[in-house]
C-alpha cells in the first residue's frame, strides 16, 4: 500500500474518531469552539507524532530484541505520559507562544486513548518508520478534522431550539451519528 | 453489612452509573458494543482489572508519595491490563480477537484512573474492593444494554441467538460506527427522562 493511500485512508475512510472510537473524550468534551477544538487538533498531532516516532524506535530498539513484547502496553502507557511531561516543560521555557495555544491541552492528552491506540496499532500493522509516521499523521490530521467540523456543528446548535428530552448530551451523540454517517460515504474511494 | 458499604456497592451500578450518568469511558463503549456478547465480555475484563487495582491502590496508597501518585497509578493499572491480555490470548482467544485495540486501551480507560484518584486513593481496600464491584456491574451494565440494543436492531439476534425470520433484513446501520452514536443517544435521552421524574 502506497503512503498517499495510507495517508487519505487514514483522514477519510477510517477515521480515528468517526469510525474507529479513539479520542471520544476530547470529542465530545472540547469541542464547544472552533478555537479551542482547533487548538486540541494541533496538540494531538503534535503529541501523537512525537509519540509514534518514540514508541517506534522503543519497540524496534530495546522490546522486540530481548524479547519483551508482553511490556509493550506499560512501557509505551510510561513513554507517552513523560513524553507529555517533557514536552510540556520545554515548550513553556522555549515557545511561550505555542505554550499559550497549546498549554492547557497537554495534561489531557495523557490520557487520550487515541495517542496510545495510534502508537499500538503501529506496531501491529508492521508499518515502516516512514509508513508509521504518514498513519499516525491521518490519524491525527483526521482527528483535527473532525472535531474541528464538530465544532462548528455545536455552535450552531447553540442558538438552535432542541427539544427537553434530547438537550446536552443525547443531542451531541445524535449529531457525531449524522457527522459519522457523511464520513461513510468516503468508504468507496478505499482501495 | 453496613449502610455505608452498602452505598459504596450500589453508587455505581446505576445512580452514579460511569457510562449512562457520569459519561467516563465512551471509546470502549461506542467501539465495541457491535453485539451483546463483546459488551459483556468487555465489561467484564474491565470490572476485573477495576477490582484488581482498586485493591492494590488502596493497600499500598500510604507508601506512595503524593507527587509521583499518578504515574504509581497508571504502572499499576497498565501491569494487571498486560496480565489480562496476556490471560485472554490464551484463555479466550475468540474474545481476544474481538475486542481487539481495546484491550490495552483499557489502561486509559477514565473510569478506572479516576475510582484509582477519588476512591481508592482516600479509603480502605474493602470499601475500594466494593466500589470497583459497583462501578464495574454499572460499566458491564451499560455496555451489553448498548450491545443488546445494537444487535437486535442491527442483526436481528441477541447474543448469537437470531429471531427474525429469513427474508427479514435488519436496521445492518446500528451495527455500523453511526448506530453507535445513535443508540448512545438515545438510551441517555431515556435515562436523563427516567433521572428527572424523581
Amino acid at each position: 500500500m502506497s503512503y498517499l493511500m495510507i495517508f487519505i485512508t487514514g483522514i477519510f475512510v477510517n477515521n480515528i474518531i468517526l469510525s474507529q472510537f479513539l479520542g471520544i473524550c476530547p470529542f465530545l468534551g472540547v469541542s464547544k469552539k472552533i478555537s479551542t477544538a482547533l487548538g486540541m487538533g494541533m496538540a494531538v498531532t503534535f503529541v501523537m507524532t512525537l509519540s509514534t516516532v518514540v514508541t517506534f524506535l522503543l519497540y524496534y530498539t530495546f522490546l522486540q530484541p530481548l524479547g519483551l513484547q508482553f511490556m509493550t502496553t506499560v512501557a509505551f502507557i510510561l513513554v507517552i505520559a513523560s513524553l507529555v511531561q517533557m514536552v510540556e516543560i520545554i515548550l513553556k521555557k522555549s515557545s511561550p507562544a505555542l505554550y499559550q495555544a497549546l498549554g492547557i491541552f497537554l495534561p489531557l492528552i495523557t490520557t487520550n486513548c487515541a495517542v496510545l491506540g495510534i502508537a499500538i496499532l503501529t506496531i501491529q500493522k508492521n508499518f515502516s518508520l516512514i509508513a508509521g509516521i504518514c498513519y499516525c499523521l491521518a490519524a491525527a490530521l483526521g482527528f483535527t478534522l473532525a472535531i474541528v467540523i464538530f465544532a462548528g456543528i455545536r455552535e450552531r446548535l447553540e442558538r438552535t431550539p432542541i427539544p427537553k428530552l434530547m438537550q446536552g448530551t443525547p443531542i451531541v451523540l445524535i449529531t457525531a451519528a449524522l457527522l459519522s454517517m457523511a464520513f461513510m460515504g468516503f468508504a468507496g474511494i478505499s482501495y | 453489612m453496613t449502610n455505608k458499604s452498602m452505598e459504596n456497592l450500589t453508587r455505581g451500578i446505576i445512580r452514579e452509573n460511569p457510562v449512562l450518568v457520569m459519561l467516563l469511558g465512551m471509546c470502549p463503549t461506542l467501539g465495541v458494543t457491535t453485539s451483546a456478547g463483546n459488551g459483556l465480555g468487555m465489561g467484564l475484563a474491565t470490572l476485573l482489572v477495576l477490582m484488581l487495582s482498586n485493591i492494590a491502590i488502596a493497600a499500598v496508597k500510604s507508601f506512595i508519595p503524593d507527587i509521583v501518585r499518578i504515574p504509581s497509578f497508571i504502572v499499576i493499572i497498565a501491569s494487571f491490563v498486560t496480565i489480562l491480555e496476556m490471560l485472554m490470548q490464551a484463555y479466550a482467544p475468540l474474545m481476544y480477537d474481538a475486542l481487539g485495540i481495546y484491550i490495552p486501551l483499557i489502561v486509559v480507560n477514565c473510569i478506572i484512573l479516576g475510582r484509582a484518584e477519588a476512591f481508592a486513593s482516600k479509603h480502605s481496600v474493602f470499601q475500594s474492593l466494593l466500589d470497583a464491584i459497583g462501578m464495574g456491574l454499572g460499566f458491564t451494565l451499560a455496555l451489553t444494554l448498548l450491545g443488546s440494543l445494537r444487535e437486535m436492531l442491527g442483526n436481528g439476534s441477541l447474543f448469537g441467538w437470531s429471531f427474525l425470520s429469513e427474508n427479514a433484513s435488519p436496521i445492518l446501520l446500528f451495527i455500523m460506527p453511526p448506530g453507535a452514536f445513535l443508540a448512545l443517544g438515545g438510551i441517555i435521552a431515556v435515562v436523563n427522562r427516567l433521572k428527572g421524574e424523581k
